[in-house]
């Protein structure tokens, strides 16, 4: 009884871990996609924007409940909308490579 | 049915192979079918361990002493609870439980994150593989808890210091534990092997980071529990080496969860992070190492085995390979942004690592002092208290002040003036506790004032982040006091779950300053009829009982307790002789008075034929309050990890390569 359940304990696991590979192959769907420069270039923008944009609302909260006092932020505020604004324009000229590059409004960003 | 136990074992021995063999080619060479099979022979390797880890426990149910392992660590008598819990309970089920929650939990983390961190996920299958292999290889060749034999009567039945509630429970939370940091660990290496070292691996490991860590903490305070029921000697951490085995990883954890914030919110430490995440995981092998080769002296070393040397080998394996994949990507981890101020919040971070890493590291080497000792010089040593004490306050007192200001400063820098100003309150509120403290009579422990004194300043400052928190949020017109409250605490989870975390540790604070600096103590040899006080507290020895238990024969001291002139109430005291163990455990007497939070804690092991009885009392000012700080931690990590579907909808957009805006 107790060898029977092995067996078919081991069977079962043999045709589950092969079944994948019973999949007919074609062309390049075997293939893993690496993801290309442009891709990983255009992730790293993401990251960015993302990183820049919910600093900026960090920003906005902490001077909000005084950790940041006035003078502070008006140093901090414009690199970050600078980072933020780079990484949004960059990210649109992707998307536009025809377009001009212009000004980009980072409030509208700002969740 | 030991076959089936021992078929499923090797089935998925067989299954873990080929996950590293097909997984580590699939990743290597990008074969899609192929990492589709490796995959799937992860999950099925978690079925065969299941199958396996049911049998054992259908033998335990049963008393199947035909096992060998059934009949050496229960007996018939042995109340079910604890007959189940047998399956972790010795060396060969434990290493079972490892398997049965890595393949578990890896499958799991695969199965969710398929799409996430599609170009990772290739190199995380032989990598988490590779951990399961050995902890399966143990259990086939070396360990199995299969072995069979001519059943005898009855079995030699269970350590009673185990048979506790709280021991039913904790060694599978730190099994979860230790076994959940293999999931960072392998996302971590993963990355590195593909190179894609941006954020994604650590959003997708926070979870599981933080569940580890959870149970991991949880873990070690139902062992302080068990330890302060059971081992009955008044206190609740002894720096035992296996209780600091759990601590090590917790604390170079904790650290990881900190400064991965660095990392998220500057693109700072991305080699630190995968340093610590190592790190803890190399830590987490060795508390199990620690737990289960019997190599050091210890309450809780329950067996002596040949474990040892494959867990030393196998450390040394994963040590290796791991610097040298660090060090093969310090070129693609290497930061490009730098600190900007030492007063900032990325700084107080990075404050924060080094000391709970120079306090994991300090704990480390106490740890491993006498075995060093003992292999070079022959001289057998063994580090006691004053050492990790010592340590404790030296690292542990600073990183409590930097869970006050830490909150309060901002990102990038902060004026001093700024600092100032959101610190006065928890600043002058801490000094006039400390003034009234003096002042009441606690000036006698200097260590237990300044321990107090700190849990107020930084109790104070994680009140008044949420106050000013709230009150932010009110003025963005949001509605009223409890929307602006929710609002803030669901719109950064991680954060304030932090906060509640950050409160349970001022909480232990307040009972381990409480048992560590003002507890009272008393012993008498006591005929019946005969009283002895201790603190507030009055005794008197009403005579004793013997009485037959589930497994054991009782005796028991009955006192009846007052306090002033008021008779408050009885309690029992006294030990137990377990049949089929042939052993005897203490059993010690605890009255709990809520309101002030301290434990009347009475230990009475000596009876002598006249019918006297030696008892020791000890009042345990505020220890309850560890024993709260335990939920207070759960309740802030389960805040801290809850799901939040606005950065879940960020992280698909991204990786879409769209990408809706980033929310603070």
């Amino acid at each position: 009884m107790a060898l029977a359940l092995g067996a078919l304990l081991a069977a079962a696991c043999v045709v589950f871990v092969a079944r994948p590979l019973l999949r007919p192959a074609r062309g390049r769907e075997d293939e893993l996609g690496k993801p290309t420069a442009e891709e990983e270039a255009r992730l790293r923008l993401l990251e960015e924007r993302d990183r820049a944009l919910a600093a900026l609302k960090e920003l906005e909260f902490d001077h909000r409940t005084g950790k940041i006092s006035d003078e502070d932020y008006r140093a901090l505020v414009g690199p970050l909308r600078h980072d933020a604004g780079e990484a949004l324009r960059a990210l649109e000229h992707e998307d536009r490579p025809e377009r001009e590059p212009e000004t980009v409004d980072v409030e509208q960003h700002l969740p | 049915m030991p076959e089936l136990g021992r078929a499923a074992l090797v089935a998925a021995l067989g299954l873990i192979v080929y996950a590293v063999a097909a997984g580590g080619y699939a990743a290597w060479k990008g074969r899609r079918r192929l990492l589709d099979s490796a995959v799937n022979a992860l999950y099925a390797s978690f079925a065969a361990v299941a199958v396996a880890s049911l049998v054992l426990l259908g033998a335990l149910a049963a008393n199947d002493f035909s096992f060998d392992y059934v009949a050496r660590l229960t007996s018939r008598e042995l109340p079910l609870g604890y007959t189940l819990a047998a399956f972790w309970s010795g060396q060969e089920g434990s290493l079972l439980l490892w398997l049965l929650v890595l393949t578990g939990s890896a499958s799991a983390a695969v199965a969710l994150n398929r799409r996430l961190v599609r170009e990772v996920l290739p190199w995380t299958i032989p990598i988490v593989a590779g951990v399961a292999f050995f902890f399966a290889f143990l259990l086939v060749v070396v360990a199995s808890p299969f072995a069979t034999q001519p059943a005898p009567a009855d079995g030699a039945g269970m350590n009673p210091s185990l048979q506790n509630p709280y021991m039913i429970a904790h060694p599978p939370m730190l099994y979860l534990g230790y076994v959940g940091l293999t999931i960072p660990f392998a996302f971590a290496m993963a990355a590195l092997a593909s190179r894609q070292v941006d954020e994604r691996w650590i959003v997708v490991t926070r979870r599981w980071t933080l569940a580890a860590w959870t149970f991991l903490g949880f873990g070690i305070l139902l062992g302080a529990k068990w330890a302060y029921e059971e081992v009955g000697w008044g206190g609740w951490y002894a720096w035992d080496p296996v209780e600091n085995a759990a601590l090590m990883p917790w604390l170079v954890a904790t650290a990881f969860l900190h400064s991965v914030m660095v990392q998220e919110k500057k693109n700072m430490l991305r080699v630190w992070n995968v340093v610590l995440v190592a790190g803890a995981f190399l830590l987490s092998l060795f508390g199990t190492f620690l737990t289960r080769s019997g190599v050091i002296s210890s309450i809780h070393s329950f067996t002596q085995s040949s474990i040892g040397p494959f867990f030393l080998g196998f450390i040394a394996v994963v040590a290796a390979f791991s610097i040298a994949l660090i060090l093969s990507r310090l070129t693609v981890l290497r930061s490009p942004t730098r600190l900007e101020s030492l007063v900032s919040r990325e700084a107080a971070f990075l404050y924060n690592n080094l000391f709970l890493v120079a306090l994991a590291l300090t704990i480390l080497w106490g740890v491993i002092y006498p075995l060093v000792s003992e292999a070079v010089r022959g001289v057998a040593v063994s580090v006691g208290a004053p050492y990790y004490d010592f340590f404790a306050i030296v690292f542990g007192l600073p990183l409590v002040l930097l869970m006050g200001i830490g909150p309060v400063v901002a990102w990038r820098r902060a004026s001093l003036r700024a600092l100032a100003s959101q610190l006065a309150w928890p600043a002058g509120l801490a000094l006039a506790a400390g003034a009234l403290l003096v002042l009441a009579g606690a000036g006698s422990s200097p260590a237990g004032l300044v321990g107090y004194t700190f849990a107020v300043f930084v109790m104070t400052t994680i009140v008044l982040e949420f106050v000013r928190g709230t009150r932010a949020r009110k003025g963005l017109g949001t509605g009223g006091w409890w929307t602006a409250f929710s609002g803030l605490v669901a719109r950064n989870r991680r954060r304030y779950g932090g906060y509640v975390v950050h409160a349970a540790i001022v909480v232990l604070l307040i009972g381990a300053v409480g048992i560590g600096g003002f507890s009272t103590s008393s012993e008498a040899r006591l005929a019946q009829g005969e009283s002895m006080t201790v603190g507030d507290y009055r005794l008197v020895y009403t005579g004793s009982e013997e009485r037959r238990g589930a497994n054991a024969q009782e005796v028991r001291a009955q006192l009846d307790v007052y306090r002033g002139d008021d008779r408050v109430g009885t309690m029992e005291a006294g030990k137990n002789s377990y049949f089929a163990e042939e052993q005897t455990s203490n059993e010690v007497g605890i009255r709990t008075d809520r309101l002030r939070g301290e434990d009347l804690f009475v230990i009475a092991d000596r009876f002598y034929p006249d019918g006297s009885v030696v008892v020791e009392a000890i009042v345990n000012p505020l220890v309850n309050f560890i024993w709260l700080s335990a939920l207070i931690f759960v309740l802030g990590s389960v805040v801290a990890m809850w799901p939040d579907a606005r950065e879940q909808r960020r992280l698909a957009a991204r990786l879409a390569g769209e990408g809706a805006p980033a929310r603070a």
